[in-house]
């Protein structure tokens, strides 16, 4: 049952992950929250393209100059796609987490999973009550 | 149950200027203690650059002294000298005053209980004082263990209820010059008594970054004092736990507990220097035939620099492989931002502790392609 999404819209995770969608596609990113949370960026590990995920998988690694944190999949499907220029550059996820710093793209099978995401505001309130 | 947590842990004499500075706490070996500050890399940048200042007031410095005093003081030293040889390998008795020297806490089979510094002070003394600093993860057991071995012989005396600061960084002789004069013609690992508002300190020429700077022990209000002055200054900035050990790392200095342990022998953990010429052959130290052998026939593994080639950094616990088998493990390891580049520290089989022999780090389950480094990474700046 895969839910087309005619328009672009941004969901977030309690993991601090942003997912946008578009059609069944939706790419993925640590949120600047997570990021400068992490600290400085030096190494992320991408999930490899054609890998098939499960909501809530870990899916990639973000190293920061403090510890590894695991990036778990917000959606099921299958990585079409991944940020390449993160190998040489992974600096870009502290400098344009939401933009350059993307991680992946899914193909994701199952819309109704987006029904667990929040939106923006909701997101903003869940940041704040983890200050 | 989190605030519980909170409240067991104790806190320095210059918490609350941490957390007037915005710093990040984390709780580390008891102490709710500031892992960061702006962030790791500007720090450790800072610290290569600048000048540091870290609060180590966790950590245990006592004083040690004998029992029974005796006149005559060069006398009082050999004494309270010959105590502490009972426990360590490295030479306390030819200390010149004002003398500092590191060295490690041994078990009967030759495993480091911890590592620390010894220092004969500048002041002689009836009953011989030797100023010890060890690490603050071990410092009751330590301080049992004085207590145990040298009963009715030595006295201990804990100094852990005020400040211990380190200013770190190519810019602390000159700023300390105008608190402490003199200090900056100190030698690295020689100290000097000082005053600084009332209080009494003590400034070694020592530090845990590779860079050159001062240890300062002082009581807790002139310690406040002290450091809120300190980072008044432009040239010097507060440092987090995270830096500390990103600076460590890249100097190939050993944290305790990680890189070492009651598991392994001063030879393997590559500290052989420790024990002076004199202690080896007198082999009168707790596991001293088994240091001997290691250092006759070689140890069984080596603790080495690891360069990860590729950016992902080996942490602690990543499993080191040659042609598929596993020969050793990192025991330290993450980012150095002055190599700009992953650096670690582990075991391997000696045969392969040689700078240059390739190696896999398994990192996450994949062979990631790395190799055995000299240490340490970044050059000490000591000033010698």
């Amino acid at each position: 049952m895969t839910q087309h999404f005619t328009q672009q819209v941004t969901f977030y995770t309690e993991d601090h992950e942003w997912v946008t969608v578009h059609g069944d596609l939706a790419t993925v990113g640590i949120t600047k929250y997570a990021a400068d949370q992490l600290g400085d960026v030096v190494f992320v590990e991408t999930p490899e393209v054609g890998k098939t995920v499960k909501k809530g998988d870990e899916m990639a690694v973000v190293e920061s100059v403090k510890a590894a944190s695991d990036v778990y999949a917000p959606l099921s499907g299958e990585v079409i796609d991944a940020n390449g220029e993160l190998a040489d550059a992974p600096e870009k996820v502290n400098e344009h987490p939401e933009t350059e710093g993307w991680f992946c793209v899914i193909k994701f099978s199952d819309g109704a999973e987006t029904k667990g995401l929040m939106d923006k505001d909701a997101y903003y309130e869940f940041c704040k009550g983890q200050a | 149950m989190a605030d519980q947590i909170t409240d067991d842990l104790k806190k320095t004499p210059l918490h609350g200027l941490h957390v007037s500075l915005g710093a990040k706490m984390v709780p580390f070996a008891g102490y709710d203690m500031p892992v960061q500050f702006e962030g790791v890399k500007p720090e450790h940048l800072w610290t290569r650059t600048q000048a540091g200042l870290f609060d180590v007031s966790h950590m245990g410095p006592c004083f040690l002294t004998l029992a029974e005093g005796v006149s005559d003081k060069a006398e009082a030293h050999d004494k309270i000298a010959a105590l502490i040889e009972e426990l360590v390998p490295s030479a306390i008795s030819t200390l010149k005053p004002g003398q500092a020297r590191l060295s490690v806490l041994l078990n009967e089979n030759a495993g480091i209980l911890d590592d620390l510094i010894i220092t004969r002070l500048p002041d002689e003394h009836q009953n011989g004082r030797l100023y010890i600093v060890v690490n603050g993860a071990v410092k009751e057991q330590d301080w049992a263990l004085f207590e145990e071995k040298l009963k009715g012989r030595a006295v201990l005396q804990r100094a852990d209820n005020g400040v211990l600061m380190a200013l770190q960084g190519p810019k602390a002789a000159e700023v300390l010059e105008s608190y402490f004069p003199g200090c900056e013609d100190l030698k690295f690992m020689r100290c000097m008594l000082a005053a600084w508002d009332g209080g009494e300190c003590i400034v070694s020429r020592c530090g845990y970054t590779g860079e050159d700077g001062f240890e300062i022990m002082i009581p807790a209000d002139a310690g406040h004092s002290l450091a809120v002055k300190l980072i008044e200054d432009e040239r010097v900035k507060p440092i987090g736990l995270g830096a500390r050990d990103s600076l460590r790392l890249e100097a190939g200095l050993c944290l305790y507990g990680h890189d070492m342990d009651e598991t392994r022998n001063p030879v393997e953990a590559d500290l052989q220097w420790v024990i002076q010429k004199s202690r080896r052959e007198r082999a009168d130290f707790p596991g001293a035939e088994i240091v001997l052998e290691a250092l006759s026939n070689g140890p069984k593994e080596k603790r080495v620099g690891i360069r990860p080639l590729e950016r992902a950094p080996a942490r602690e616990g990543t499993e080191i492989h040659v042609k598929g088998e596993p020969v050793g493990v990192v025991t330290s390891g993450g980012f150095g931002p002055s190599v700009d580049g992953p650096v670690a520290m582990g075991y391997v089989r000696a045969d392969l502790a040689e700078p240059g022999t390739p190696v896999e780090l398994m990192v996450r389950g994949k062979p990631r392609a790395g190799e055995v480094a000299a240490l340490p990474f970044v050059e000490h700046n000591y000033k010698r």
